[in-house]
């Protein structure tokens, strides 16, 4: 984050994405888009993760030619990076689901390949 | 191979069990120089990944490890003749590790680390059999419902984080504020913990990934949610703890409560295909433990209610976890033993199997019994805590109660009818009994459930009542963390 | 199977990306990276190969099975380092003060210490197997199972 930029603006954009998010997890059929959904829920959650790490005057906490300064704890990062690890996973998973729903119903429509009901 | 891992895990947990109802709270820091070093010196917060037991966890540690034990040897001959044999074990042994990881941990975000490990290896095995069309697609649902409920349970955190910059369980409860960022972060994990719950408006997903799923998992999905929904009692009682709002909180997860018990038993009334039917039960039987619960919610901060029936109702719920992944395991795997030698779910093709399979009728009958609270059997015992107890914190939660479980009554014997009795059918003259190692799978989980029927009150004294203690005892966790080490 | 100007750059590039992705495990534990980002540039490197000749002819060359023994050494470097510090705790750091990257840099900034870290570098690697296998092995059998589809279709 530099300097110019209010601190509120990466909240905003957080708030956007996990709108935007939502809308598509409830508005849309296509399986896809509902793992793209899925994926852009992940990135507006990290991206609140990593606007939380920052605090105002600090550096980044890599003790190679760092600059002079206090720290950051690096809490968050770790936890941000655990979490796209973890999201990496799940994706792949749930786009070799949708491959295997594709093959076995011809549709990555989830009306159209829906089997169960009630 | 997995099942020794499996009984030397259970051996384990209960060793430590037994050392925690000796003496207490057991702390392990991972990579300190000592296993109860929490908060290293030049520090004023913990900082190392925290494993926090006390007889909480380990009554759900207990309930992971039988669970699982029964499921491992049960798949021996039900996975048989699937492909990947050592991928379905492994998966096996991460959804156990997950499970285990969040019940004995003692840090938020290794919650949601292993909630998502648990999620994505329950998934995983929900889609194993891709031979079938429709398991994809439970498995497809559990995963988005799990990535939503962790996706908020990390932004929970991070707001936790934003105002603390702690993510540590007993530290979080030791300096809560409770402002309103608190609030909803605590609505959050409340949503994202009943999601995964399969509480009421959130149940969608349930019937069909539990009906899909092999039945070895679908028990082992089971207790996975309730290890979420011991997730939703840590942060209610132990990360919030006595503070204004929870007769709200308490009220909210009544009603909920009570919606989930009664929704899930009638839908379960018309289902005719066995697995859903008995999914439609595990919701409503979920309903019971959030009711117990609840009413100890409510009551949390006026003592002489607590004393009275607060507890009581709270050891009922908490009882009533262990009883309900025991019965209906055995339920689950009595339908998996129809599927796997009749290839059909369906109640209305079924029919006078009693004589073909006896072990599985008796496995059945006892399950049956026990989930409809008949008297001689372990669900009554902890229904009747539950009855009593909220009886006298509100009469009308009590009828509903009991008129849901006359109605799990009505299905069951329906089901059993259909599946068991009647006329032998021309199709199933070649079926025979189930092989052995699924006997013995399901004869573990019977073998629990008689000898909790005989000493139910060994059972509440010596499992239930201190993990009700370790729930209302807020200050004990808080000072095993944030008193220890130095 | 893209045209050889493509096929001939990507096997120039893949040494590059190979290299780059071992760079950033290795120092993982004092500058920006670690295990999984390398594994994951190496991965990419194999996405590479895999538009570039198809899926196919890669998946002759490296097979999932040679990938699924990548990510057993992978864990089991890392199990294996985890419980080496059994005899204090789980994970606890016992290569600290020792010759393989034992030494303790003064706290504060420096220009750079290889040989630090205890067993954390040696547990980048293990993730950086772990992840590399992983990956490159969803995306070939992800690849492979589109372009059978289409063979289908």
């Amino acid at each position: 984050m530099t300097q110019g930029i209010p601190f509120n603006v990466p909240f905003l954009a957080v708030a956007a994405l996990i709108g935007i998010a939502f809308y598509i997890i409830v508005s849309q059929r296509n399986l896809i888009k509902l793992v793209m959904g899925l994926s852009i829920l992940a990135s507006g959650v990290n991206l609140f993760l990593i606007t939380l790490g920052y605090r105002e005057g600090g550096v980044a906490p890599i003790y190679t030619h760092a600059p002079a300064g206090i720290m950051v704890l690096p809490v968050p990062q770790a936890l941000t990076l655990t979490s796209i690890v973890i999201a990496v996973a799940c994706l792949a998973l749930m786009l070799s689901m949708v491959v295997h729903i594709y093959r076995h119903t011809g549709s990555t429509d989830s009306e159209k390949s829906r089997i169960m009901k009630g | 191979m997995v099942v020794a891992s499996l009984a030397f895990v259970e051996f384990l947990v209960i060793i430590l069990a037994r050392d925690i109802y000796l003496n207490g709270l057991h702390i392990y820091t991972l990579g300190a120089s000592s296993p109860d070093l929490t908060i290293p010196e030049n520090y004023i917060v913990p900082v190392r990944i925290i494993l926090e037991v006390d007889s909480m966890s380990i009554f759900m540690a207990i309930i992971s490890a039988t669970v699982s034990l029964a499921a491992a040897i049960y798949s021996l001959s039900f996975m048989k003749g699937e492909t990947g044999q050592n991928r379905f074990y492994t998966l096996l042994l991460l959804l156990v590790a997950g499970m285990f990881g969040m019940v004995l941990t003692g840090d938020l975000f290794n919650l949601f680390v292993f909630l998502e490990i648990a999620s994505i290896a329950g998934a995983a095995l929900t889609a194993f059999r891709t031979k079938f069309a429709d398991t994809a697609e439970g498995g497809l649902k559990y995963i988005v419902i799990s990535t939503v409920a962790a996706l908020m349970v990390l932004f929970a955190i991070g707001i936790f984080y934003a105002q603390y910059n702690l993510i540590n369980i007993g530290a979080l409860a030791h300096v809560m504020q409770y402002t309103m960022l608190d609030k909803i972060a605590l609505v959050l994990l409340a949503i994202a913990f009943m999601m995964k719950l399969a509480s009421v408006p959130l149940h969608m997903w349930c019937p069909d990934t539990y009906s899909v799923a092999p039945a070895s998992i679908t028990i082992m999905l089971v207790v996975a949610s309730y290890a979420c929904l011991y997730a939703l009692f840590r942060t209610c009682f132990t990360l919030y703890g006595v503070s204004p709002d929870m007769v709200t909180v308490g009220w909210i997860v009544i009603t909920l409560g009570m919606l989930t018990m009664f929704v899930g038993v009638t839908m379960a009334v018309f289902q005719t295909d066995i697995k859903r039917l008995m999914a439609y039960h595990c919701i409503s039987q979920t309903g019971y433990m959030l009711l117990g619960i609840g009413v100890g919610l409510a009551v949390l901060n006026r003592p002489e209610a607590l004393n009275t029936y607060g507890i009581a109702a709270m050891d009922g719920g908490i009882f009533h976890i262990i009883n309900n992944a025991l019965y209906k395991g055995l339920l689950f795997l009595t339908a998996g033993a129809l599927f796997y030698r009749t290839g059909t779910r369906d109640l209305n093709r079924m029919g006078g199997l009693a004589h073909k399979m006896k072990w599985t009728t008796i496995f059945y009958i006892i399950g049956a019994l026990s989930i409809s609270g008949i008297p001689p059997f372990n669900g009554f015992a902890s229904k009747l805590l539950i009855y009593e107890s909220v009886y006298r914190f509100n009469p009308i939660l009590a009828i509903v109660a009991m008129i849901t479980s006359i109605l799990t009554l009505a299905s069951f014997t329906k089901a059993f009818y259909s599946a068991f009795m009647g006329a032998e059918l021309p199709e199933y003259q070649e079926v025979k009994e189930v092989p052995k190692s699924m006997i013995a799978g399901m004869a573990i989980l019977a073998a629990g459930i008689i000898f909790f029927s005989l000493f139910p009150g060994l059972v509440v004294e010596r499992l239930a009542h201190p993990a009700t203690e370790a729930l209302i005892n807020q200050g004990a966790y808080i000072s095993g963390i944030m008193g220890g080490g130095g | 199977m893209m045209s050889k100007i493509v096929r001939t750059m990507a096997s120039f590039l893949i040494l590059f990306v190979l290299i780059y992705g071992l760079y950033i495990i290795m120092h993982g534990h004092s500058t920006p990276g670690g295990g999984f980002q390398g594994g994951a540039v190496v991965a990419s490197g194999v996405a590479l190969l895999i538009v570039a000749f198809g899926s196919h002819s890669i998946h002759r060359s490296l097979l999932e099975r040679r990938l699924s023994i990548l990510i057993s050494i992978g864990l089991l470097i890392f199990i294996g380092l985890a419980f080496g510090g059994m005899a204090k705790t789980f994970f606890y750091n016992f290569l600290v003060g020792s010759p393989i990257f034992g030494h303790i840099p003064p706290s504060g900034p420096n220009p750079g210490e290889m040989s630090s870290g205890g067993v954390i570098p040696i547990m980048d690697i293990g993730v950086g197997l772990n992840v590399a296998g992983g990956l490159s092995a969803i995306l070939l059998v992800m690849a492979l199972a589109t372009t059978v589809m289409e063979v289908e279709e």
